[in-house]
Order: structure tokens, then sequence, then C-alpha cells
């Protein structure tokens, strides 16, 4: 697809239809669009969306797809910022039937396809989860059965985007694991994890190095650079481990 | 495909229109963070920093010494291919221009090359007549590992990707060949001004 891009030029902006929207979390959504002419995407790639107001003035972030490519349409997940300009508008304002303009897919780095096999380890923090879900969605949408591990550390259980959709997931799948903390608050009789991710918490819910996982970590960069540079103490290779920022940059 | 095209509701708050800010951009106060793999640490007793490909003789520096050459300090604005700005930045570091003094090259391209195996590729006239540093020091102090300590390159008026965290040295070359993000996707030269963000653009 990179390739045909190369041939065809630029990577033009569409404008997609917003099929649904969801409550994802308290102050997260998820918006479901439609993209004429969408040409595919490789689980854990992003769109580039933009606005425009009705005198021209423009605004654009990046979002990452959390649906998998084998999904009709695009799912994004966007949270809500205080300060921000795109993702109010996005979370509060916008309904189905409206159009949204958007250009992708973009990056093939942070990205990962059935046919490259195992072990996964996605460590995902807060609305990080959504190029990870998309890996996750496509390897159960290809059949694959590469052991994947995910911890995913939320502030608390109502937090956990798409915690109903991995319970369901892990409950028919033996290879799929997943691994919850909870930060802030804990539901009665909680006997997971209730912390911030640390070395303790990398070494005993980790593969090993010796097994070679591929890492894909995303979330707000203290917790980015605080897990790939705990599991690099712990003796994983810096080549495989692959990370991605995810909401602090004013958007 | 867009033109007249609005979307409904959207009135825009920040409405920043500061001449400073490129097409597509907005302004941030922090300083994010963006990288693709872990934050590298290199001992500044193993570090250096070398010149090599297509020149008559490779440079190497070690740390010691690429500090005790004539550093410079420069303010400008920064404009990251994510979308964020920020105006006003303030670096120390060595002229490249000082580093290829006196070298002999046939070369038109650069390729930075850092720890970590990131690399990015520039044209060299990008990277001389005071447009582009080696840095190691950002507003005052020491540049933090995450943002791309103990040096990286520094070439403001292009994307910041092209501004190499963790430099190692400059690899010259006769003809382009594109770095990291260039072979996946993101534009070949990468200058904000004409929004040259991917390929094609």
């Amino acid at each position: 697809m990179a390739e045909i891009r190369r041939l065809t030029g630029r990577l033009a902006w569409r404008i997609g239809e917003v099929v649904e929207t969801r409550p994802a979390a308290p102050r997260t959504r998820s918006l479901y669009l439609e993209v004429p002419g969408w040409e595919g995407h490789k689980a854990g790639q992003h769109v580039d969306v933009r606005l425009t107001a009705e005198d021209g003035y423009q605004a654009q972030r990046s979002y990452s797809i959390a649906s998998a490519p084998e999904e009709g349409r695009i799912e994004l997940v966007v949270e809500h910022l205080d300060d921000g300009e795109v993702s109010p508008y996005l979370t509060d304002e916008l309904r189905t039937e409206d159009k949204l303009e958007l250009r992708g897919p973009i990056g093939g780095w942070f990205a990962w396809e059935a046919r490259e096999g195992g072990p996964l380890f996605l460590v995902a923090g807060g609305s990080g989860i959504a190029p990870l879900m998309a890996m996750i969605r496509h390897r159960a949408a290809a059949g694959s059965d590469a052991a994947c591990r995910l911890l995913y550390s939320s502030r608390s259980r109502e937090d956990t985007i798409f915690a109903g959709e991995l319970d369901r997931l892990t409950a028919s799948d033996g290879s799929l694991e997943v691994v919850y903390t909870l930060t802030r608050s804990q539901p009665s009789g909680w006997t997971g994890y209730a912390r911030r991710i640390d070395d303790e918490m990398l070494a005993e819910v980790a593969p090993t190095p010796e097994q070679r996982p591929l890492v894909f970590v995303c979330g707000p960069t203290p917790l980015v650079e605080s897990v790939a540079t705990s599991l690099v103490g712990l003796g994983h290779d810096a080549g495989r481990i692959k990370t991605e920022r995810f909401g602090l940059t004013g958007g | 495909m867009s033109a007249g095209f609005f979307s409904r509701g959207f009135r825009g708050r920040r409405r920043q229109t500061d001449d400073r800010l490129p097409p597509g951009q907005y302004l941030v106060d922090g300083f994010p963070v963006l990288s693709a793999g872990p934050t590298p640490r290199t001992p500044l007793e193993t570090w250096d920093f070398s010149i090599v490909g297509e020149v008559d003789e490779p440079k190497r520096w070690t740390w010691e010494e690429l500090r005790a050459l004539p550093s410079e300090e420069v303010t400008r604005d920064i404009h990251c291919v994510t979308k964020w700005s920020k105006l006003g930045t303030r670096w120390e570091g060595v002229s490249v221009d000082t580093l290829l003094e006196g070298v002999e090259t046939a070369a038109e391209y650069v390729t930075a090359f850092c720890d970590g195996g990131y690399t990015t590729n520039l044209p060299l006239e990008d990277v001389t007549g005071g447009r582009a540093w080696i840095a190691f020091s950002f507003d005052g102090a020491p540049l933090e590992p995450e943002h791309g300590g103990p040096a990286r390159l520094l070439v403001p008026h292009l994307y910041f990707w092209k501004s190499a965290k963790w430099v190692r040295g400059l690899r010259l070359l006769t003809r382009d060949e594109p770095g990291f993000w260039e072979s996946l996707g993101y534009h070949n030269y990468g200058d904000p001004w004409r929004e040259q963000r991917y390929w094609g653009d």
C-alpha cells in the first residue's frame, strides 16, 4: 500500500461520514467512520483529522485507529482535553451523519500484522489502548494464535476503555492474556494490580527476554519512558520495543 | 475534493494567527516527547561524534573534544510533524559548519546516524551556512536524554524529526538515501512552511 501511494502521489484528504459515536470511558468517545475510497490500514497506524470552520479556519490533529483492518469502518478513540481545541469538538459536538475530513493511514513503524507472528507484549496507558486494540482485534480477526499479553494501566475500572470486549476476547482465546492495573480506584474485592507500572510489575507480567517478544508501548510520555527503560533494564532487546506517545500535546 | 467543506459546529477556540506558525500547526508551551523506541543512554566516556562517508579523511571527536569547540547560542522556533510548534526555543551547540571546516567532499547529502539506530537524511546545504547545530543544551540546561541528550542535531527550519536525537555522526553521501521516517511515509525534505509532512505533499 505504501508503494502504491508512492506511485500515485499525495496522501489525499478524504471526507468520512460519522456512522455512530459511543462513550468509551467517562471523558472519552469512540467515533465510527465510513470513509469512501479508504485503502485500508495496518493495525497501529493513525490518521490526521482536519476541522474547518465556516470562515476557513482550520485545525489538525492525529488520532490512532482502534479498529482492525478487517472491519469496514474506522474507529477513533478521542479523549476530551479541557484546554484542547479539536478533542472537545470531536467528543461533544460531532454526531452521527456529520462529515469529518481526514487522511491516512499514517505511520508504518508502530504497526503489527498477523503474519509477523509473536509473542506480542503490549503495554497501554489510558487512551493509549487505541492502536493496541487494533492489533488485538486484527489478531483475532486474522485467526492468529500468536501469544499476546496486554498490560493495561488505567485510573479505574470505568476508565478502562474496551474492558468488556477484552474480557470477552480473553474468555474465548487461550493465547490472549490481559492484565489490568487500576492506579486510582479499584472496585471492592479487586485482587489485581493497583499501582503505576513499575519494574517489579514488568518482571512479573512481561514475557522473558529469551522469548523475544515484540513489544508495543503506547500511553502518556512518563509511562512510555519508564516502561521502555525498565524493559531494556530487564534485558529486552531495545530494537524490538516500539513506542508511541498519546494525548499530551494539547489536542 | 474537499473544496468548500466545513465542519458543522466547529468555530475553533484558539485562533492562533501568529505569523511564526506554519500551516496546520498549533502552539504548545510544554515540550512534547516523541520517539520510536526506548531512550538510549550512552555514557559520555564512550560517546563520540564522527563525520564519515565521502570525505578524504573521517573526523572524530570525543565528548570533551566536541565541548571544547566554539559553540553558539541559538533561539529558534521548532515545528513537529505531529502538529505542535514551540516558539523561541533556546539552544546551545556547535555549528555543523565548525565540524565540517577543512573537510573536502563531493557529497551533496548527509545522513545523520544515532544511538538506537535512528537515521535521517538531509541535503548538505541544509546543514551548512549557519542552519544546523549539534546541540547539547536546551533552555540553559544540559539536554535531557528524552529530548535527545547528550546531543541532538538541530535543524530548526525543517520538521523536527530531521533534528535527530542522540546523534552520533554525519555520513556524507553523493546520493540521497531516505532515513528512518523518510522510508516510512514521511516527506523526504520536510519543509513546514510548505507543509511537507508525507510522501507527495
